[in-house]
């Protein structure tokens, strides 16, 4: 009995032994292809807006010339001198930098007592704003700022856009504070600086990293709103979102001139995301893991 | 003006000098940073939040419309029930509201824990697959939906042509009464994805390998390891990337209105709670009517976390 046992599962184990690198090999194949159809997935409708930008609109409209077609700049050209989209994206990199450098200033001393003092009621206060709908803010935005004739100035914009971005930093920079050890300024209020002293020069410093995380992503939202910038710009403070979005407005849409838009604005934030990547992951995740 | 002076007094506030001099200011800024440091940012969000939250619920109960100057009368919960019994705006835009994100985060769930999982173990060429996920996930989200606008063109654009080459008729997508919901609820699905990817591939990679190498000396296969292992004690990251998207998808406004504009399209067939909101405050001026939709969107949103926090807490333990 014993030697049939023995040699069963020996032979069992034999079976194993050779199956399992088989079914390795299998799935390391699947997971290649797997793999290769989800990068195409997410990076082929943004291949096919470049293409469109590149093309006359009689190309476009000849599916025949789908990928084989003479390129052009005139769209961009069309774009960035007729349409003025220079103003745009100044408009737009301004408020973005502004609103971020304002709401770091703001947020990450904040952050910082919240962390350290927990003070969980307050940090519920600021966090709500992530979850208030924005249009609910706009209405009584629109009429403070319509009755002291701000509307349409960048000051507006800004402090809209800072609504984003300063729960945001709030949110990235505690969980950071959070994971710094505590020791660090107990010892250097030891050796005799000030709790604000050691905050300043020995916090702050290490934090570095976390301020970075959270500028960038305030920034790439601020970017992106749409939103805010349709209600409180004006013509002199039109953001990019709001610029491509009038384009659609005449009679027939210019295709050609609509994807170099397009790509005009995701262009630069995807740019600044290729060489901040492994920041903005680390913002997104951040506190997403703790139990 | 008025609200940008904090940050700059917040500044001054601090001690400037050499560090640790004494002097009575600065041992009161120390003996109460806990306030000086979160007293300017929780100003500010007091000015710009709840008060305009406060004037919300207030308009909620007024008939304010046309000019927001205009006189207005106190008329009680009257927009609440207008509200409420509106079957033709109102209820559709819930229906399509819950059915939006119930959907798009059905989907963003599933698929995001298998690229999740696909990309779990290193392997040569991860730093572009990385990089793939994270341009839809920055991208604009006006610029997306009409980069989506080309594609999704029932004549000229790419989907029917793809459609096309498998013998599939062309579909009306964004255009159809039917299939726009659907359509603009993939778009969401493309961009928002790789959110919950990287939010459940942060919690992955925090996980002990113990629980699932002595399952596997146990003999059991792949699939057992994940359905009684791995997801298990994923559940609460899984249930923090569902509750971050919902807030986001619930909300969900630029590719909506970039995609279909006023009123969701011609026969409101995208209109959810935020784009009717919007439409009602801005496109028609109806602000105390789109206060009261605004404070029921808010409660929907509340309670949609409420429940998901609660059953965080339950999976936690």
């Amino acid at each position: 009995m014993t030697v049939v046992t023995d040699s069963t599962t020996a032979a069992a184990q034999r079976t194993r032994r050779r199956r399992k690198p088989l079914a390795t090999r299998a799935y390391k194949v699947f997971r290649v292809v797997a793999l290769i159809l989800v990068v195409l997935f997410l990076l082929a409708p943004l291949f096919w807006m470049l293409l469109a930008s590149l093309k006359t609109n009689v190309d476009i409209y000849d599916t025949g010339k789908a990928l084989l077609f003479s390129p052009t700049f005139e769209n961009y050209a069309n774009v960035l001198q007729r349409n003025n989209y220079f103003v745009f994206i100044f408009n737009s990199f301004w408020v973005a930098f502004v609103s971020t450098a304002l709401s770091i200033v703001l947020g990450v001393p904040a952050a910082y007592a919240m962390s350290r003092f927990t003070m969980h009621r307050s940090a519920l206060v600021v966090l709500m704003a992530r979850v208030i709908p924005g249009v609910s803010l706009l209405v009584p935005w629109y009429y403070v700022f319509s009755n002291l004739r701000m509307v349409g100035k960048f000051e507006v914009l800004i402090l809209s856009h800072m609504f984003v971005a300063l729960p945001l930093i709030v949110y990235i920079m505690m969980s950071y504070f959070d994971s710094l050890p505590l020791e660090l300024e107990e010892s250097a209020e030891v050796d005799g600086l000030t709790p604000i002293g050691a905050f300043r020069l020995i916090t702050l410093p290490l934090a570095v990293s976390g301020i970075a995380t959270a500028g960038i992503l305030s920034f790439i939202f601020s970017w992106n709103n749409f939103m805010f910038a349709l209600v409180l710009s004006g013509s002199k403070t039109k953001t990019l979102p709001v610029a491509i979005f009038d384009f659609v407005s005449y009679a027939s849409i210019d295709w050609g001139g609509l994807m170099a838009a397009a790509t005009v604005v995701t262009i630069p934030i995807m740019i600044i995301a290729l060489f901040t990547q492994k920041y903005i992951v680390s913002g997104l995740t951040a506190g997403a893991t703790k139990g | 003006m008025s609200v940008l002076n904090p940050p700059r007094s917040a500044g001054t506030r601090r001690p400037s000098g050499p560090v640790g001099a004494g002097g009575h200011f600065s041992a009161w800024a120390n003996r109460h940073r806990k306030w000086l440091f979160a007293a300017p940012a929780m100003i500010f969000v007091g000015v710009l939040i709840v008060f305009p939250l406060a004037w919300t619920v207030y308009l909620s109960l007024t008939d304010s419309q046309g000019s927001v100057r205009a006189a207005t009368d106190f008329i009680g919960l009257q927009n609440y029930i207008t509200v409420l019994t509106d079957t033709e705006r109102f209820w559709p835009a819930v229906g399509r509201t819950l059915a939006f994100t119930g959907v798009a985060l059905a989907f963003e769930v599933v698929l995001g824990m298998c690229v999740a999982l696909l990309l779990w173990r290193p392997f040569r060429g991860e730093k572009w697959v990385r990089v793939a996920i994270l341009l839809p996930l920055v991208a604009t989200p006006v610029a997306v939906g009409m980069m989506w606008r080309l594609i999704f063109d029932p004549n000229i654009g790419f989907a029917n042509q793809l459609l096309g080459m498998v013998g599939i008729p062309p579909q009306p997508w964004l255009s159809g009464q039917d299939t726009a919901l659907g359509t603009t609820i993939f778009m969401d699905v493309w961009q928002w994805t790789p959110m919950v990817v990287l939010i459940l591939l942060a919690g992955l990679t925090s996980l002990s390998d113990e629980p699932d190498e002595a399952a596997r000396v146990d003999g059991a296969n792949a699939f057992q390891r994940f359905f009684f292992i791995t997801l298990p004690l994923m559940m609460p990251t899984v249930i923090v990337a569902i509750l971050l998207r919902g807030i986001d998808a619930l909300k969900t406004f630029d590719i909506l209105y970039a995609t279909k504009g006023k009123g969701g399209g011609s026969f409101h067939e995208v209109e959810t709670l935020n784009v009717y909101a919007y439409g009602l405050s801005f496109d028609y001026n109806q602000y105390g009517l789109s206060s009261a939709v605004l404070i029921l969107f808010f409660m929907i949103i509340i309670g949609t976390m409420w429940l998901l926090t609660m059953r965080k807490k339950a999976v936690s333990k």
